[in-house]
């Protein structure tokens, strides 16, 4: 039982979230940056801010650190207006995204800037900064300035420095983005490890799906200043609201139609020329003749040489294109109608004795619940 | 040939404009005084050929600097000197660093205007303003008369012809040089660090202590120094605003040339003037070869 499943205070109704926006708005001159935005965000999360640039990540950041004010509406921490709360006096730290390491002060100064702001004693002081220089594996450069170091040992300076002083809330605006893979994976299980024994709350900004994927218990993709989806991984990933969520996060098909028939939750879906209407499974109320997506993730959809007995959607078409991802493969079928459609099987044979190859004839073929229906 | 031009340009630049007039001087010092044009000896005669060199280099000797030494006036002035430069820097600094702040936080499209205005009284001439300066600062000057006007004061204040008049009139000439390299090194600081500071649990005081102070060290060194380093051989300002006891060594020196006519004395005070200034240049010219890597 992973504790992801046990944990979700979004879902009952009489817990208090940690973070509260209330219909805030962040107008830039003319420009809305932040768009009336409600979002409750709970003690011991790890919430994932999505969300291509531009889009307000960091600007709903700023606010909660106390960099921006909201034109409209309030924000509560801790059921507390923090509106009129200075940055310093706020219980958060934030990773910039620019890092934002002091330039005049060697890596363990950066480390210890905060603590030292706190009137510790020294040798506590000394003590977290040994601790915290170990988390980010940077012993050898402690006494070397942010201009000797790479990319990456900066930002996992940038790290050290706001977890130091283990606030209860934590704002890493795109922590990882500079780390190597193997790196990087290592330092999402330490912060869910660390969130884990602090219980703090974490809001991460990442442009890294599979990242978010892992670490977080809830993900927001945002779109323009709004929210358009805030939900756990899995539900992101399985049932999208908008084409627009299904596109940003993983690889999808979508194939656009419109309803032929509604039948309680079995829908049917016209959607191309000579191909047999699309069968699939919907909670929505969709009116016949009305405009719909079929959104359908590629790993979802079976590619045989034969026509497969039995399938509730099956389409035949030739290859067009095969990406070889070392352990899985990405097959591009062309349809007679010239649609393009993305099947994704595991390679459990080595290359030669695979099935498939370019211009060879193929059946798609996947299950009336494989894939979803989205009226936007 | 071309490379070599242009290496080979700023050298003869320095060697016209430096070196050469450097030998002269250097030459003068270790002369005699004559009465005579001009007023000293031995002098080159090349047309003498191997020996006139040979008996002018036999007439130089040290007296002179040996003399400077002896009269406690020369290394007095030069304490003095010094001490007014570094009075007058630290003024110009505390008047300077609050300027150079407001410009660099200023609106970004206000910014080059106060620079202009900064760089302005350029473009009259220097002695004009420091006169003007007698006529403010002057017993019946307008400082006075506002003053009195005001009814701050009874008696005017005597300020022209003492060290406090010098010093302003230090503060106000030098202030750009203070200003421009500041308020350069203050532009460019990443507010984002003042962000992260305060992110940190400073305040806005501390934050301003413990990284912008810090970060504009390089403006501070520089603005001080093209301070100090001419203010020390200041002549103008000293002998306008300056009374019986500002104590300057370019004063001495102009002294010596014009008044007594003494030129192997006066160049002597001018040589060792010149070893006094190597000590901040070089310094300077660390300071900004530092600016200079850390910057790129
Ligand atoms: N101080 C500001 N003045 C004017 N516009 C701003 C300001 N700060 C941000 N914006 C605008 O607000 C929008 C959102 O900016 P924000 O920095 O929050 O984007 P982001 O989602 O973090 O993007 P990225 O992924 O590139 O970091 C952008 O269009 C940006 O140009
Ligand atoms: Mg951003």
């Amino acid at each position: 039982m992973s504790p992801q499943t046990v944990f979700a205070p979004w879902e009952d109704p009489a817990s208090k979230p940690l973070i509260r926006f209330y219909g805030v708005t962040k107008r830039f001159g003319d420009f809305t940056a932040i768009d009336n935005i409600d979002l409750d965000i709970f003690e011991r999360e790890f919430f994932a801010l999505l969300g291509p640039s531009g889009c307000g990540k960091t600007t709903l950041m700023r606010m909660l650190a106390g960099f921006e004010t909201p034109t409209e509406g309030t924000i509560w921490l801790d059921g507390r207006d923090i509106g009129p709360v200075p940055p310093n006096k706020r219980a958060t730290n934030m990773m910039f995204q620019s890092y934002a390491l002091f330039p005049h002060l060697n890596v363990r100064d950066n480390i210890a800037f905060g603590l030292r702001r706190e009137g510790k004693p020294k040798d506590a002081i000394a003590a977290r900064v040994d601790e915290m220089l170990r988390l980010v594996q940077l012993q050898k450069f402690a006494g070397r300035k942010p201009h000797q170091i790479s990319g990456g040992q900066r930002q996992r300076v940038a790290l050290a420095r706001c977890l130091a002083k283990a606030p209860r809330l934590l704002l890493l605006d795109e922590p990882l983005g500079a780390l190597d893979r193997k790196l990087r994976e290592e330092t999402q299980f330490e912060l869910m490890d660390i969130q884990e024994k602090t219980g703090t709350t974490f809001v991460i900004v990442t442009h890294d799906q599979e990242e978010a994927m892992t670490v977080a218990s809830r993900v927001a993709v945002m779109d323009h200043g709004k929210l358009v989806q805030v939900a756990t991984p899995d539900v992101i990933y399985e049932a999208p609201v908008s084409t627009y969520v299904a596109d940003f996060i993983g690889d999808v098909n979508i194939l656009p139609g419109r309803i032929a028939a509604q039948d309680g939750t079995r829908v049917t879906i016209d959607w191309a020329e000579g191909q047999p209407a699309i069968a699939a499974r919907t909670r929505l109320a969709l009116a016949p003749g009305s405009a719909a997506y079929f959104a359908i993730r590629p790993e979802k959809i079976a590619i045989s040489a034969a026509r497969p007995e039995g399938a509730a959607n099956a389409v035949a078409g030739k290859v067009l294109d095969i990406a070889y991802l070392g352990n899985i493969s990405t097959y591009h079928v062309e349809l007679p109608g010239g649609q393009v459609i993305k099947a994704q099987s595991a390679n459990t044979d080595r290359i030669a004795a695979r099935e498939f190859t370019w211009e060879d004839a193929a059946w798609l073929s996947w299950t009336d619940a494989a894939g979803v229906v989205l009226d936007r | 040939m071309r490379r070599l031009a242009v290496i080979a340009l700023p050298y003869l630049w320095l060697l016209a404009l430096f070196l050469v007039p450097f030998v002269i001087v250097l030459k003068i010092s270790l002369s005699d005084t004559a009465i005579a044009i001009p007023p000293y000896t031995p002098i080159l005669d090349l047309s003498a050929g191997w020996d006139g060199l040979r008996d002018f280099v036999a007439d130089l000797d040290f007296e002179n600097f040996a003399f400077l030494a002896t009269d406690d006036l020369y290394w007095k002035a030069y304490l003095s000197s010094l001490r007014i430069a570094f009075v007058a820097t630290v003024l110009t600094l505390l008047v300077g660093y609050p300027v150079a702040y407001a410009m660099a936080r200023a609106e970004e499209s206000w910014r080059p205007l106060l620079l202009m205005l900064v760089i302005l009284p350029f473009w009259t001439s220097f002695l004009i303003r420091v006169y003007s300066w007698m006529g403010i600062l002057s017993q019946e000057g307008y400082l006075n008369q506002l003053l009195m006007g005001l009814g701050l004061i009874d008696q005017p204040l005597t300020i022209l012809n003492t060290n406090a008049a010098v010093y302003i009139g230090i503060v106000y000439t030098y202030l750009p040089f203070m200003i421009l390299p500041i308020y350069a090194t203050l532009e460019k600081l990443d507010t984002s660090l003042l962000e992260a500071a305060e992110d940190l649990g400073c305040s806005r005081m501390s934050a301003f202590w413990l990284v912008t102070v810090p970060l504009s060290v390089p403006g501070i060194l520089a603005g001080c120094f093209l301070v100090f380093i001419p203010v020390i051989g200041e002549f103008v300002i000293p002998s306008l605003l300056g009374g019986s006891e500002t104590l300057m060594i370019g004063k001495v020196l102009w002294e010596e040339f014009f008044s007594n006519r003494d030129w192997p004395v006066a160049s002597a005070v001018a040589v060792i003037l010149l070893l006094i200034l190597i000590v901040p240049i070089v310094l300077f010219q660390r300071n900004e070869q530092k600016q200079r890597e850390a910057g790129g």
